[in-house]
């Protein structure tokens, strides 16, 4: 483990982790869920279309995976820069 | 056994298993109160979390609101499940990092300003208040149902149970009681919900069934739903009619508001560690995901449900008969929930048929004349019965509607009794013994603690008896609050060294001022009827309703503080390293009292 490396550049590492989470986050539920969604009409999903399933089920989803990636991969750095708890 | 005595003893049984858990848990470990997440797994961690955070809007109101509007309510599910991403990204790790137990501490500290703190504390209390007259709406139809009594007496029984549940105190701190509400919540939503998608679709699974074949005509569930209420006049439900700019600010203000409430970012104090912090947002998530990846489903098929007993020879055929609703029993629910001044039917046109439908609808004029109907005949039906009607609607077995019962009252209780706890200790720990009265003693601030939660009761009853919405829009309103004043200055304190004292304080009052202002002007002054100057229908800034300003203030809230800053004296090096070493995870000790 190197203790030498920048706290500025960790930092920097995880706030841009941060935005392309949150590019993500804002895609697939004010994107995909409702402002995009006259795009998506052609994809049928069960009896309507895909907006409305990521509006009601698919945002959540994806929700999920962006919290567990975010939490992996920040564990993982936190390692590498040394700044993890003992 | 009727249902009567099968709805309480299911209430019963679930309230002695909360006590005897809180009594068993207290005996094996005195741990300090609000530390009783420390050491516990984030697993048991996020279940608990969930508990505290699901109330009476998850689970007795938000289904309701999409089973009558569709596709435009989807903004109560992203927003209250995409606030979880915010907290986990943006303020959890750091906070734990910070290692104090409350956000006005917090606020106190990074902003090197005792107003600041007691502004946060403000803050903080307008938003909890307006929170639990939201809940109280839930406990007074919980309570009016099961009691089979008007929903006003429901209310007032309600506040006295959650005030002696609230001073019992202790429950709500320990970890394991709360695991098991979260475990008698959930079973309650989803088992109705299994049964009535088997019945609808054959598939066990809810979320799947509401975009599967509906077995009965072998068209797309979702596609019969449309077909049965666009015939009856009602909006296409998988469409979309409100504003897109509405619908996204209201979904954001949910979102921020989600990750400013401070009985939720308190949990995230007091795990053992930074990485958890961090694992226990997403654990929380997925508890919380069960449930509102059901309640599109329930939502849907309750409404199907509603449409296809009012009209059980088909939209096309006559409709059902007073008579039949009298004394079928699969109509009972119809004579019960009326008891509660919640539903309610008038044969208006004396043909002995009860006719369902959209009288506002011009198309649907033309059908109406000639058959002679005088406008729609189901009267009155309140969207926060929804949910606990369901498995009488759906004609499910008497257990089913009383652990219903139990899980409602479950999510209210929890909730409600947590936020006067919050309050509770704001008014007596933060403001009285903080800032006003530092010499108090330990006895009086106990004292003041009961007087303010008794206080915080009466306050959110008689607001509650002219409430501004449904449970979940009045929830919906605490948020916008939280989101205009606590999340931009937890965010700032974290992200930016710039922000100073000044600029912070006045962030938070700009953002809390303009919100209050905008929802008194649309919903009354203290929700007080006829007071308002605009309506939701025809709100102030074009189509922006006062649901959904929070976004609106949060902004005003950042771009004041940035102003201000700008202005002012700069953030002191001492504070700047503070904000330094709150950004890394190295060091962190465990949660210290003041």
């Amino acid at each position: 483990m190197s203790e030498n490396k920048d706290p500025r550049e960790y930092w920097a590492a995880n706030v841009r982790l941060i935005l392309i989470s949150l590019v993500i986050w804002a895609v697939v539920s004010f994107g995909f869920g409702i402002v995009l969604r006259p795009l998506l009409a052609g994809i049928s999903v069960g009896g309507t279309d895909l907006g409305f399933w990521f509006a009601q089920q698919g945002s959540i989803l994806v929700f999920l995976v962006l919290i567990f990636f975010y939490a992996w991969r920040m564990n993982r750095l936190d390692r590498e820069y040394g700044v993890d708890e003992e | 056994m009727d249902q009567f005595t099968l709805n309480l003893l299911f209430v019963g049984a679930s309230f002695a298993l909360y006590i005897g858990i809180a009594v068993w848990a207290r005996a094996g470990s005195t741990a300090e109160f609000y530390a009783a997440g420390r050491g516990v797994h984030p697993v048991t961690n996020g279940m608990a979390t969930a508990a505290d955070w699901m109330s009476a809007a998850s689970f007795i109101s938000m289904a309701g609101l999409i089973a009558f509007t569709g596709y435009d309510n989807s903004s109560f599910l992203m927003g209250w499940t995409g606030g979880y991403v915010l907290l986990a990204l943006l303020l959890a790790p750091y906070l734990r990092k910070f290692g104090k137990f409350t956000v006005s501490e917090f606020i106190g500290d990074r902003f090197y300003s005792p107003t600041a703190r007691m502004v946060a504390v403000i803050c903080l209390l307008v938003a909890s208040i307006t929170y639990v007259i939201g809940q109280m709406q839930g406990v007074g139809i919980a309570f009016g149902r099961f009691l089979e009594i008007d929903a006003f007496w429901g209310l007032l029984i309600g506040a006295c149970v959650v005030f002696a549940y609230a001073v019992f105190g202790g429950m709500k701190g320990v970890t394991y009681t709360q695991v098991a509400q979260y475990c008698v919540l959930i079973t309650a939503y989803t088992i109705p919900a299994i049964f009535i998608s088997l019945q609808l679709t054959g598939t066990p699974v809810p979320a799947l069934g509401l975009f599967g074949e509906h077995t009965a005509s072998g068209e797309p569930l979702l596609a019969k739903l449309n077909q049965i209420v666009t015939d009856l006049g009602f909006n296409e439900y998988t469409a979309a009619h409100g504003s897109t700019i509405n619908m996204v600010l209201f979904t954001l203000s949910l979102m921020i508001g989600t990750a400013g409430l401070p009985h939720v970012i308190m949990r995230f104090f007091t795990v053992p560690r930074v990485s958890d912090a961090r694992w226990s947002a997403g654990w929380t998530l997925v508890f919380i995901a069960l449930l509102y990846l059901t309640a599109p489903a329930v939502g849907a098929m309750a409404r199907l449900n509603i449409s296809e007993l009012m009209w059980p020879n088909g939209t096309d055929g006559e409709a059902v008969s007073v008579e039949q609703i009298e004394s079928d029993p699969e109509y009972a629910w119809m004579a019960t929930w009326q008891k509660t001044g919640l539903l309610g039917w008038e044969d208006k046109n004396g043909d002995g048929r009860i006719q369902y439908y959209n009288d506002a609808n011009e198309e649907l004029q033309e059908r109406a004349t000639a058959n002679g109907w005088e406008g729609n005949e189901l009267t009155n039906f309140n969207r926060d019965i929804l949910v606990l009607a369901n498995p009488e609607i759906a004609n499910l077995p008497g257990w089913v509607i009383g652990l219903v019962a139990a899980g409602g009252l479950a999510a209210a209780l929890s909730t409600a009794a947590g936020l006067l706890l919050a309050i509770s200790s704001a008014v007596s720990h933060d403001l009285l013994k903080g800032q006003l009265t530092p010499n108090m003693s330990e006895k009086s601030e106990l004292l003041a603690a009961r007087i303010s939660m008794a206080a915080a009761i009466v306050v959110a009853v008689l607001l509650g008896l002219n409430p501004p919405g449904f449970a979940a829009q009045t929830v919906a309103l605490a948020f916008g609050l939280a989101a205009a004043s606590i999340f931009p200055a937890l965010m700032m304190g974290i992200f930016s060294t710039r922000i100073n004292n000044v600029g912070a304080v006045a962030g938070m009052l700009a953002g809390l001022v303009v919100t209050l202002l905008y929802i008194f002007l649309h919903k009354g002054w203290f929700f007080i009827p006829d007071t308002n100057t605009f309506t939701d229908a025809n709100p102030l800034l074009g189509p922006v309703q006062s649901t959904s300003f929070g976004a609106i203030g949060a902004a005003v809230n950042f771009a004041v503080a940035f102003v201000v800053s700008g202005m002012t004296k700069e953030t002191p090096q001492e504070i700047k390293d503070l904000v330094e070493s709150v950004r890394v995870p190295r060091g962190a000790g465990t949660a210290v009292d003041h």
